[in-house]
This record gives structure tokens, C-alpha cells and sequence, in this order.
């Protein structure tokens, strides 16, 4: 579990985060939505460590990174597997060595097992075979496989996912989208995924946070989305015709 | 005020770069990598550039040999003197600065801006140690080899230009390169080398690695980092020079 615990942040005297409070839940797909600049990547980053809080804590199962010394959040940071926006793969390296590289660098494997453990993560992305490719090879949907696979390489207990469905058409953001509750599922892990896609909040979101003008603004679960009058939320999450006769449907169908 | 900034920043980052690798292994790995990128890609460049500059040194003394009480072998000393001094540490360390400078910075820069580097910092790597100390020790490594191979071909350039020109007998180049020979001048020029070296590739880590924004910002962080590189060496080598010549 991940416990963000009264988090300001601000650049350059501008505030970007008000006070904000959560619990990301362990084996769940834990979603921060909201418009674009509204401070979610933001939160992410902070929680990640790329950004340094103003106050406030930030706990990885009571562990509190905000006051850790540089070596003590690299331990942390070593059992977080991240998936970048932009995938954020190394583009010198294979497939393969993409995956193998977070195994050379913090664990004793010999090279057998690390291929094993290379296959099996290939393999639990269904990629099975595309070893020796190199990243700009792939597809931009193969590519996000191949940073899930890296992120899940060292079993990591904390996943985050930044805008896992950018750039992709919506049957491959099906299937991201279904294999990050599969593996989060599969792994115990705290999965915590940045995202836009609202076919995310109604498939995966199991915990929502929706931050608006920094703050946090509601959170729930994607059942309570649908039912929520939340003003700010019904003009985000049900901005189109289509989204709003869905959730029509979708309330008629719980009546 | 931004100069003190920068420098405040630069030394910050050298105190993360000199850290202990996580893997030796990774590291060693890496530093044969960096010493092909750095060093051995640069022999082509050093060799011919060497060559010619060494022949055209010693053509334009020949030409200016008017005094018939200046010995014959003037010509070979002032091509020795010249290229162990200046020409091979100072002017070829110039030209690595915009070879290799270049192409650090945009490395690095590039990985900035594709998030490559916060993938590393994400995973718990010290990027700065993983990234920068390999090609800064391969440039303190390979560099003094490039000067030495840059003085032999310099010095092998003026001797075919004057054969060519047939200005001179070997005989006499000879002696000239051997007169007045202090071998205090390779130590200087070599310790210089390994100040430039240090300097082209930390400077140049530097500005690629902090860069922010996109392609155009990495082209502009690639052109710093060989600007100022460059003003660093100048500087260096007034500052060695005052220090382990004259004092």
C-alpha cells in the first residue's frame, strides 16, 4: 500500500498540489484521473521520487520516502516498476536486454536464469519470440508490452503506469488495459495508473482519485463513478454524448 | 550569477558521478564501450588532421628560413617543440571537444528527453555514476593515447612534407627532432591531455544531462557544451602552462 499524506508542491512559488491525501490499495488498479495540468503526473512523479514534496509524506507501507537518504530510496525504488508515458525504453539496447538490464544491475542471476525470467515476462505479455528486436522495431502497442514486461521484470511490489494507453488504438487499450489487472492481480502489487482513457476508469478502476486545480477532488471506485453527482467529475469522466448515454445505460441497467 | 549556478550544480554532479559503480561488471562493460566510442572512433580524425598540420608546420618554418646562421635542423625542433607543446594537446584536445563533446551531450541529452535516464533513477540507479563515470574515465585513459599517436604522426607529416619538398634530408629532421629534448614536455603535455579530457567529457555530461525540453533544446545543450568545453580548456591550459612550466 502507498499512503500520500498531506502533499504540497509548487514551482517557482506557483502551488500545483493542495494538501492532498490518499490510499493506493494493494492488489488493486489504483487510477489518478483528471484533466490535463491539474497535477496528476505531478502526484506521480512526487510519489516516484523524480520530485521532491514541499511537505507531507509520501508512505510505501509505512515506510516514508519523503525523509529517506538517496541509498535507502534507491531499496524503495527497487521494488517499483514504472511504464512511462513515452515508454521510455533504452533505445540502444534489445528487447531483451531491455528486460534483462534491471536483473544485471540488482541481482546475483546467472545468465540462464535471467533468460528464463526475460522469457517468462516476454511471454506474459505475449511477446514471446521478439528477444533480439530493438525498441524501434516494435509497435507503439508492443513497445508499451515490452516497458510493462521491464516494469515486472524484478517482481516489483509497486506498479506505476503513466498514460498506459496513449497513441494506441482502443482494441490495443483493451488489452494493455487487461494486462495490467491481470498482472496486478497475478503479483499482489500496488498498481497505480495515470490515465485519461475512460474506458480505463470504467474497466480497471478499482480506486479512483480525481484531482481538480491540484486538490483532491473525489475518489471512489468505478461503481461509485457512474452513480456520483459530483459536478466536476460528470463534466470530466461523461464529457460526451456518447459517455453520457453509456452512463445512462449504465444506471438504468443497476435500477 | 548563473555561471555560479552552473558551477555550483557542475560539482554537485561530480560528487554523484564519483561514486562507487553498483556492478563493477556494468562498469567495465560500459568503459570498453566508451573507450571504442571516445577513443578508437577518434583515430581517423586525430591521424589525419595530425599529419597534415605536422607537415604544414614544418613547411611554413622551412619557408621562413631565410638566416644562414640558423642550423638546418631548426626545422625538425621547431616541428618537435611545437607539436609536443601545443599543437598536439591543446589543438587536437580542441577538436575532440567538438567530436566528442558533441556527441556526449546529445546522448545524454536524448536520453534526458525520452525519459531514458528517469528510468534508470526510477529503477535505483545513480544515472550520473552509470552514465558519465565510464566515458570520463575512458577519455582520461584513451586520451593521452590519441596525443602520443598524434605527436608521432605530426612530427612522421612534417618529415614527408619536407621530403616532398625536398627541403631537407631526414638526417638533419632527425637531429632536429632530438635536439634540446626535455622529456619534462611529454609529462606536461600529457597531463594537460588528461585535464582536457576530463573537462570535454564532464562538461559535457553536464549540459546534457540537465537539459529540458525537446530535439531543438538537446541541438542547442549539444553547441554549449562544445562552446564551453572549449573556453574550459583555454583556460586549463593557461592555468597548466603558469603551474608546470614556469613555476
Amino acid at each position: 500500500m502507498i499512503e500520500v499524506k498531506h502533499v504540497n508542491k509548487s514551482f517557482n512559488g506557483q502551488q500545483v498540489l493542495f494538501d492532498i491525501n490518499h490510499q493506493f490499495e494493494k492488489g488493486k488498479v489504483n487510477l489518478i484521473i483528471g484533466q490535463s495540468g491539474q497535477g496528476k503526473s505531478v502526484l506521480a512523479k512526487c510519489m516516484v521520487g523524480l520530485y521532491e514534496v514541499d511537505d507531507g509524506q509520501i508512505l510505501f507501507d509505512d515506510r516514508d520516502f519523503t525523509q529517506m537518504e538517496h541509498f535507502d530510496r534507491s531499496k524503495i525504488r527497487e521494488e517499483i516498476g514504472m511504464l512511462f508515458q513515452g515508454v521510455a525504453l533504452f533505445d540502444s539496447l534489445t528487447v531483451e536486454e531491455n528486460i534483462m538490464f534491471p536483473l544485471t544491475m540488482f541481482t546475483n542471476m546467472t545468465k540462464g536464469e535471467m533468460q528464463k525470467r526475460v522469457d517468462f515476462c516476454l511471454d506474459r505479455v505475449n511477446l514471446s519470440g521478439r528477444n533480439k528486436l530493438f525498441p524501434a522495431e516494435c509497435s507503439g502497442g508492443m513497445q508499451k508490452r515490452i516497458g510493462i514486461a521491464r516494469a515486472i521484470s524484478m517482481n516489483p511490489k509497486y506498479l506505476f503506469c503513466d498514460e498506459p494507453n496513449s497513441g494506441l488504438d482502443p482494441k490495443t487499450s483493451i488489452v494493455i488495459d487487461g494486462l495490467i489487472k491481470d498482472i496486478t492481480a497475478e503479483f499482489d502489487m500496488t498498481t497505480i495508473v495515470i490515465t485519461h482513457d475512460m474506458n480505463s476508469v470504467i474497466e480497471i478502476g478499482q480506486n479512483i482519485l480525481f484531482i481538480h486545480q491540484g486538490k483532491k477532488w473525489w475518489s471512489g471506485d468505478k461503481d461509485s463513478i457512474i452513480t456520483t453527482d459530483n459536478p466536476e467529475i460528470l463534466s470530466f469522466v461523461f464529457a460526451s454524448e456518447f459517455m453520457k448515454e453509456i452512463r445512462s445505460i449504465m444506471q438504468e441497467k443497476r435500477t | 550569477m548563473k555561471l555560479l549556478q552552473n558551477i555550483g550544480k557542475y560539482t554537485l554532479m561530480l560528487t554523484m558521478v564519483f561514486t562507487k559503480p553498483k556492478k563493477w561488471k556494468i562498469f567495465f562493460s560500459r568503459l570498453i564501450n566508451e573507450l571504442d566510442n571516445i577513443g578508437i572512433s577518434s583515430l581517423p580524425i586525430v591521424g589525419l588532421m595530425s599529419t597534415f598540420i605536422g607537415g604544414v608546420i614544418a613547411l611554413q618554418t622551412a619557408s621562413n628560413m631565410s638566416n644562414p646562421l640558423l642550423p638546418k635542423y631548426t626545422v625538425g625542433y621547431i616541428t618537435q617543440s611545437s607539436t609536443i607543446l601545443e599543437f598536439s594537446p591543446t589543438i587536437i584536445s580542441l577538436i575532440l571537444a567538438g567530436k566528442v563533446g558533441s556527441n556526449v551531450a546529445s546522448e545524454i541529452g536524448t536520453m534526458r528527453v525520452t525519459e531514458q535516464i528517469d528510468a534508470l533513477e526510477i529503477m535505483g540507479v545513480n544515472s550520473l555514476n552509470h552514465l558519465v563515470l565510464p566515458k570520463v574515465m575512458a577519455a582520461i585513459l584513451f586520451f593521452p593515447i590519441l596525443i602520443i599517436f598524434s605527436m608521432a604522426l605530426s612530427m612522421l607529416g612534417g618529415w614527408m612534407s619536407l621530403m616532398i619538398s625536398d627541403l631537407t634530408t631526414t638526417e638533419t629532421y632527425v637531429l632536429g627532432l632530438r635536439a634540446f629534448f626535455n622529456p619534462f614536455h611529454i609529462t606536461y603535455a600529457l597531463t594537460k591531455t588528461v585535464v582536457f579530457g576530463f573537462l570535454i567529457v564532464s562538461i559535457s555530461s553536464f549540459y546534457g544531462y540537465y537539459v529540458k525540453g525537446g530535439s531543438i533544446n538537446v541541438g542547442l545543450s549539444s553547441t554549449q557544451a562544445v562552446v564551453s568545453s572549449s573556453i574550459a580548456i583555454l583556460i586549463a591550459n593557461f592555468i597548466l602552462t603558469q603551474l608546470l612550466l614556469l613555476s
